[in-house]
């Protein structure tokens, strides 16, 4: 394994000026503060890109004991950094120059924020003399990452560098984590300050409820029990909170159904004999029944996203609704409410764990739903010679018995993965739900690695949104790293194709890459070994061996290029109008 | 319904910036908007008037406001016991000939000209925004050529004082 970093103690600790007083605070400059920072809070990587505004830092970093990943593009550092924090649960840290650098971050920012994946992102900035004077690669990404973010700071001293620093890292990682970026004035880097980093956070204007209230979750027990057709929806937030258990817990104690959001995926085993699927547009038959038919619905840390709720008129309709989330701003938002939990989703688990309410009278109704997903399970057809993008999917599940670390990119290869690859434990599923951001894959993938780098990774990923960061497999090469990167080749902008098939009278407009480069020969020169597979019956062996080699691993597989995804709820319509069911 | 939201944040640069990006990011829509210190010079306050909206849209910009880091309180004024003013400066056609007309017109409101030129007078004038409103009205067939108005800004009434009033109010009713 390429060497991972050593634990932050044995880091080496700052040279030359650093002046330790008997307080514990130290004379340092800025850009040694900034190094402090991040080993306090023990940051074991870091992904970025060096440039002018950050030199002063990079001068810092150097042989500072944190390893430092360089991706060849900043957008690559910021999804290698959501990777690592999705599959770790611990801030990813990417850093930036001014400019150019820090706008090059503004679709991971974005992406973060939609998946509350926590990032701290340190942007360099010219310096405080010349702000506002149009200078050498200057932007202002405070006013540019000030929606996208969860918070941002611009440093103006040096000295706020500890208190910014603690303050950043714990807003990104606590409540409903987000992005925090911190800009710092190239100047700033060089000024010298006192460095002390025992003072908790004081943010009085950040309180997050943890715990919820104890009257909330009375009712949403009573309303259960009461219940005939109960549902629970569990989103990223039972990931985010490290609930899995408790969420088994609470549906076996109750016999209750489980539905989980595309990002939620892992949090509730799928082979769960109550495990319904997912919801939503490509959703399984049987959760959207339950979602549509319920008269008692438990969101447990999910957002009702459009895409899973389909048009609203038809979302739950009959039901009662008990939303349970940290952000009190999602209760309400979408869907009407009736019994709002704010709070931790596994202390609200605990606490319904200890309720010592009865079950819910519903076997008719888990019955029903059983039947129905027996009856209309996720299916493709095999036909012809040709790869099916479904079985391909399926079989990378079965040869890694389903324990890898899967990484996606966006569109149709996502829904087969959601549909095909069965998730039975949480983090081992990293992919772009909220903002859809083609290109997030193999950097994402990256990061993932540094996460998680005694599990197998493999990349899923469209050949079109391959080709918006490819030059990160610089990184994958140059690193040895061993991960598998797989190019689902349909030709196509495949989800686009599907809709212009659907919606837009197959007129494929702009949708079809009827061009491409030779993938192998791009693999191959990034020194990846490379293989392309595009019979069915070679399916099986090429994936074996190519699953089994040590290192780094690149597999263009052809598949069908008119495949569709199926079930789906087509846009504008309820979900209980799904097309596609079967065959 | 038109809401009144008071709201305390961190008095520090960039944190009404991180107000309007959020109103324009989610839609909402302001009428008004007064920033100002506070008693507590750490601490500002932020009278919002918002557009017509009903209740889950209020709702749903109160909890917006709320998850800002920079955001201390937000207080909902639009139903509470409230004292809130607004001031404007209209300035008016006023010939030397029609301007005794004009004192009378604006002496019941407790307005008072503040700049007097050879055509025109600047009338100021502070209330809520009806009182304003119907001021402005009387005053416009003599021709306004200018107006600025400062957007209202609130306070809470003192709690003991509201219930004091309601319980004399009370007190006044019979007992049937």
């Amino acid at each position: 394994m390429p060497g991972m970093s050593k634990p932050a103690d044995e880091m080496k600790r700052p040279t030359g000026e650093a002046n330790h007083r008997t307080d514990g605070a130290m004379l340092l400059k800025g850009a040694d503060m900034v190094v402090e920072a991040l080993r306090r809070e023990r940051v074991d990587v870091i992904f970025g890109y060096p440039g002018g505004a950050v030199l002063p830092l990079y001068d810092a970093l150097y042989e500072c004991g944190i390893r430092h990943v360089l991706t060849r593009h900043e957008q690559g550092a910021i999804h290698a950094a959501e990777g690592y924090a999705r599959v770790t649960g611990r801030p990813g840290v990417v850093i930036a120059t001014s400019g150019p650098g820090a706008t090059n971050l503004v679709t991971g920012l974005a992406d973060a924020m939609m998946d509350s994946i926590p990032i701290v992102a340190i942007t360099g900035q010219v310096a405080k003399t010349v702000i506002g004077t149009d200078a050498f690669q200057e932007t202002s990404i405070i006013g540019i990452s000030t929606p996208i973010t969860k918070h941002n700071y611009q440093i103006r001293h040096a000295s706020e560098i500890p208190k910014v620093f603690k303050e950043a890292f714990h807003i990104a990682n606590s409540g409903r984590k987000g992005p925090v970026l911190i800009d710092i004035p190239k100047d700033v880097a060089g000024e010298t300050a006192l460095f002390s980093y025992d003072d908790p956070p004081q943010l009085p204007g950040y309180q997050p409820t943890v715990v919820p209230h104890q009257l909330q979750i009375r009712k949403l027990m009573s309303g259960l029990s009461r219940a005939k057709k109960p549902v629970i929806l569990a989103g990223a937030g039972i990931l985010h909170a490290g609930a899995s258990a408790e969420l088994v817990a609470f549906a076996e104690r109750h016999r209750l159904p489980v539905v989980h959001t595309l990002l939620g995926l892992g949090g509730f085993p799928a082979s769960h004999p109550l495990f319904l699927g997912m919801g939503g547009m490509h959703g399984s038959a049987a959760a959207n029944k339950a979602l549509h038919e319920t008269d008692f619905l438990i969101n447990l840390g999910a957002r009702f996203d459009d895409r899973l709720t389909g048009k609203l008129e038809f979302f739950a309709p009959h039901a009662t609704v008990a939303h349970v989330d940290i952000d009190p701003a999602e209760i309400g938002k979408n869907v009407s409410t009736q019994i709002p939990v704010v709070g931790d989703v596994r202390e609200a688990l605990l606490m319904m764990l200890a309720a010592d309410v009865e079950s819910p009278h519903a076997d008719a109704w888990m019955n029903e739903l059983l039947a129905t997903k027996e009856q209309f399970p996720y299916w493709y057809v095999q036909e012809g010679t040709g790869i099916k993008p479904q079985r391909l999917i399926a079989e990378i599940a079965r040869l890694t018995a389903g324990n890898a670390v899967v990484i996606t990119d966006v569109g149709q290869h996502q829904m087969w993965t959601a549909q095909f690859f069965p998730f039975e434990v949480p983090d081992r599923w990293v992919t772009s739900g909220g903002l859809g951001t083609m290109g997030f894959g193999l950097p994402a993938a990256i990061g993932a690695y540094f996460g998680k780098p005694e599990q197998q990774v493999v990349a899923i990923l469209g050949d079109a949104g391959f080709q918006m960061t490819q030059q990160e497999l610089a990184v994958i090469g140059e690193m040895e790293l061993p991960i598998k990167v797989v190019i689902v080749n349909n030709g196509a902008l495949g989800m686009v194709r599907q809709w212009q098939e659907l919606f837009h009278g197959e007129r494929y407009s702009a949708s079809l890459l009827e061009w491409q480069p030779d993938f192998i020969k791009l693999a191959e020169a990034y020194r990846i070994p490379a293989t392309r597979v595009q019979e069915d019956d070679a399916l099986t062996d090429v994936l074996t061996a190519f699953l089994a080699a040590p290192g780094p691993g690149f597999l263009e597989c052809v598949v069908e290029p008119r495949e569709n995804v199926f079930p789906m709820v087509a846009p504008g319509t309820g979900i209980h109008q799904m097309v596609g069911v079967k065959p | 319904m038109t809401p009144v939201l008071s709201v305390l944040v961190h008095n520090k640069p960039g944190v009404l910036n991180r107000i309007t990006a959020l109103f324009m990011r989610k839609g909402f829509n302001i009428q008004s908007l007064t920033v100002c210190i506070t008693e507590s010079p750490d601490v500002s306050r932020m009278t919002l008037v918002m557009s017509e909206m009903d209740e889950a849209a209020l709702e749903q910009v109160m909890k917006q406001l709320h998850k800002q880091i920079d955001v201390l309180k937000v207080t909902d004024l639009t139903e509470a016991p409230m004292v809130s003013r607004e001031l404007a400066l209209i300035q008016v056609n006023s010939p030397i000939a029609q301007r005794a007309t004009i004192t009378s017109l604006i002496d019941p409101f407790r307005a008072s000209i503040v700049d007097v030129g050879r055509d025109t007078v600047t009338v100021q004038v502070t209330g809520d925004a009806e009182k304003i409103e119907a001021l402005i009205s009387l005053l416009r067939p003599y021709g306004i050529r200018e107006l600025a108005r400062t957007g209202l800004t609130a306070l809470p009434r003192e709690a003991s004082a509201v219930s004091e009033l309601r319980r004399l109010n009370e007190s006044q009713v019979l007992p049937i």
